[in-house]
């Protein structure tokens, strides 16, 4: 009965992978969303009843949690290191993806620099031999980023993705500034 | 046989390493001594429980919400309270400006005295118990409700709203429930016909159907489940936990409190949840009497159980007493005030003052259990 009100984890990472980008307030709806009932009209002893016996309810939940050791959610993260599992919506660096060729889909835009809220993102464009204007470099700088993924829905080309690292702990910011693109100057 | 035996332990009121040493030093500085030996056996006692507490306690909410828990430090994060507690002696002890600085020094002691009064009439087994007062229920009612007077001093003291909201809305409440409380301690002191708890145990000898949660048929029961309820709200315990209500109080009385002073708090409140299991245990599960089955047959179950020392049964039910009430407190919600003090004065009261009629007409009646 309990299943059928919160869906397991594994259910609701599903199915917010098949919504696609995460939105606010899209990831499974079902968990913000109590039942509620209308009491209105419900008599006195129903009610009384009813809060009775949500009280064993209620303790027979804790009590399963209690002794079924399976079910504890907690990750310990530093051992678990090398079977991690993250959640298909969690946002870590960005990065710009590069095919077979080593060509990546950026035009130099300059739409997610101008989406970031803090300035994370440079881009410095330049000229090609056919005097088009293309990507320089792609500067980010990942120690000013909240990884909010403004810049990632800014893109029309879809070429910035969010890769699923987070372990960027440094001793000084110039480590963490990044060019993402591998090339410059070609299109 | 076993009431003879019963008998001549309840003649023998003083424990062997007391008669030692009242035989080997003369008068007066062996009952001082004697004194000096209980009162460091209960600071003992009350500091390692409550060290040990307070890590249950938190592993055993990890478990109840699907979590892990303590588990760094030491075994099983064992030493986690030990860590904590040298955390908070070496804390900075800080007075918010414009407080009362005598009520603010003084609130922390008042709920531990409490602690320690209640500890000194236990019967922690045949003769291990430190007085034993004609009027011991009567004397633990009323040291019992001693701790207010810390709590309301600390919310006043502290020149803080929410310490003062925390402190009055503790103390209404606490007053509410001591009503129910002291009736159900009326109720045993009628079954068991003594005031004395070291009686009041006496008077459960036999099987486990002589404990009185279950010789009075189904009013026993009652009893026993109304004193969790009032003596859950009595410790400030969750569901009944309005005077800390972390989310609209912050702290409750003691959020002015920082180092070793809100480690006294804190040692009170986990202290407090030993002595009402204690006392849960002392009045309806037979106290330190081993729990005979007297299956025909099988009597050698019970000899064997009674081997065991009655001062571990004691705290084995306790225990189990503690694990109920910190499962209360992890799965229900809290209640608002109203509904609080609502459940008191229209449930709860009507309830013992019944529980109390009936337990007394089944008893003139004749209606208990063989």
């Amino acid at each position: 009965m309990m299943e059928k009100q919160f869906p397991s984890k594994e259910t609701a990472f599903t199915q917010a992978a098949a919504m696609g980008p995460p939105r606010l307030g899209a990831f499974a709806p079902e968990l913000f969303q109590a039942e509620r009932v209308d009491q209105t009209n419900t008599s006195y002893l129903k009610k009384v009843w009813g809060a009775l016996s949500s009280i064993p309810q209620g303790l027979a939940v804790t009590l399963s949690y209690l002794f079924n050791p399976k079910k504890i959610v907690t990750r310990q993260y530093p051992e678990n290191r090398k079977n991690l599992k993250l959640a298909s919506r969690f946002r870590g660096q960005v990065i710009m993806p590069h095919d077979s060729e080593g060509e990546h889909k950026c035009t130099a835009c300059t739409l997610c620099e101008k989406a970031c809220p803090n300035g994370t993102i440079s881009i410095l464009s330049t000229t090609s031999v056919s005097g088009k204007k293309v990507l320089g470099q792609f500067i980010y700088r990942l120690s000013q980023c909240t990884l909010c993924n403004l810049c990632i829905e800014a893109c029309p080309f879809d070429a910035i993705h969010m890769n699923q690292e987070f372990e960027f702990a440094a001793y000084s910011r110039k480590p963490l500034d990044l060019i993402l693109n591998k090339k410059e100057g070609r299109t | 046989m076993q009431s003879t035996h019963l008998e001549q332990i309840q003649l023998e009121k003083t424990h062997p390493l007391g008669e030692f040493l009242r035989a080997n030093i003369p008068e007066p500085f062996a009952t001082l001594f004697n004194l000096i030996v209980a009162a460091v056996c209960i600071v003992a006692l009350v500091s390692f429980s409550v060290l040990f507490l307070v890590w249950l306690e938190r592993k055993i909410c990890a478990r109840f919400q699907a979590r892990i828990g303590p588990n760094r430090v030491g075994p099983f994060g064992l030493l986690q309270t030990v860590a904590d507690g040298i955390k908070l002696f070496l804390k900075e002890g800080l007075r918010p400006r414009g407080s009362d600085a005598f009520a603010y020094y003084l609130a922390p002691l008042l709920p531990l005295i409490s602690v320690f009064l209640s500890m000194s009439v236990l019967p922690f087994d045949h003769n291990l118990q430190i007085s034993d007062p004609q009027a011991g229920v009567l004397f633990l009612a009323a040291v019992s409700g001693l701790g207010v007077f810390g709590i309301l001093l600390a919310g006043w003291s502290s020149n803080n709203k929410y310490s003062l909201l925390g402190g009055m809305r503790a103390a209404a409440q606490i007053l509410s429930y001591e009503i129910s409380l002291t009736l159900i301690f009326l109720f045993i002191v009628v079954l068991s016909g003594t005031a004395s708890l070291r009686e009041v145990v006496f008077s459960q000898a036999g099987t486990i159907l002589d404990w009185w949660i279950f010789k009075i048929p189904l009013v026993g029961l009652l009893a026993f489940l109304l004193f969790l309820i009032s003596s859950t709200a009595e410790l400030n315990r969750g569901p009944f936990d309005m005077a800390e209500a972390e989310s609209e109080l912050t702290g409750g009385y003691h959020t002015e409190y920082t180092g070793i002073r809100f480690a006294l708090f804190f040692l009170a409140e986990y202290a407090h949840l030993l002595i009402a299991s204690l006392v849960g245990a002392t009045f309806f599960l037979g106290g330190f009497l081993a729990p005979a089955f007297g299956i025909p047959g099988l009597e050698f179950i019970d000899r064997a159980l009674a081997q065991i020392p009655g001062f571990l049964w004691l705290m084995l039910k306790a225990f189990v007493l503690i694990v109920i009430y910190m499962w209360f407190r992890w799965s229900l919600p809290r209640l608002r005030v109203d509904q609080l003090l609502d459940l008191e004065w229209k449930f709860l009261l009507p309830m013992t003052l019944l529980t109390l009629a009936l337990g007394t007409s089944f008893l003139g009646l004749g209606w208990i259990l063989p």
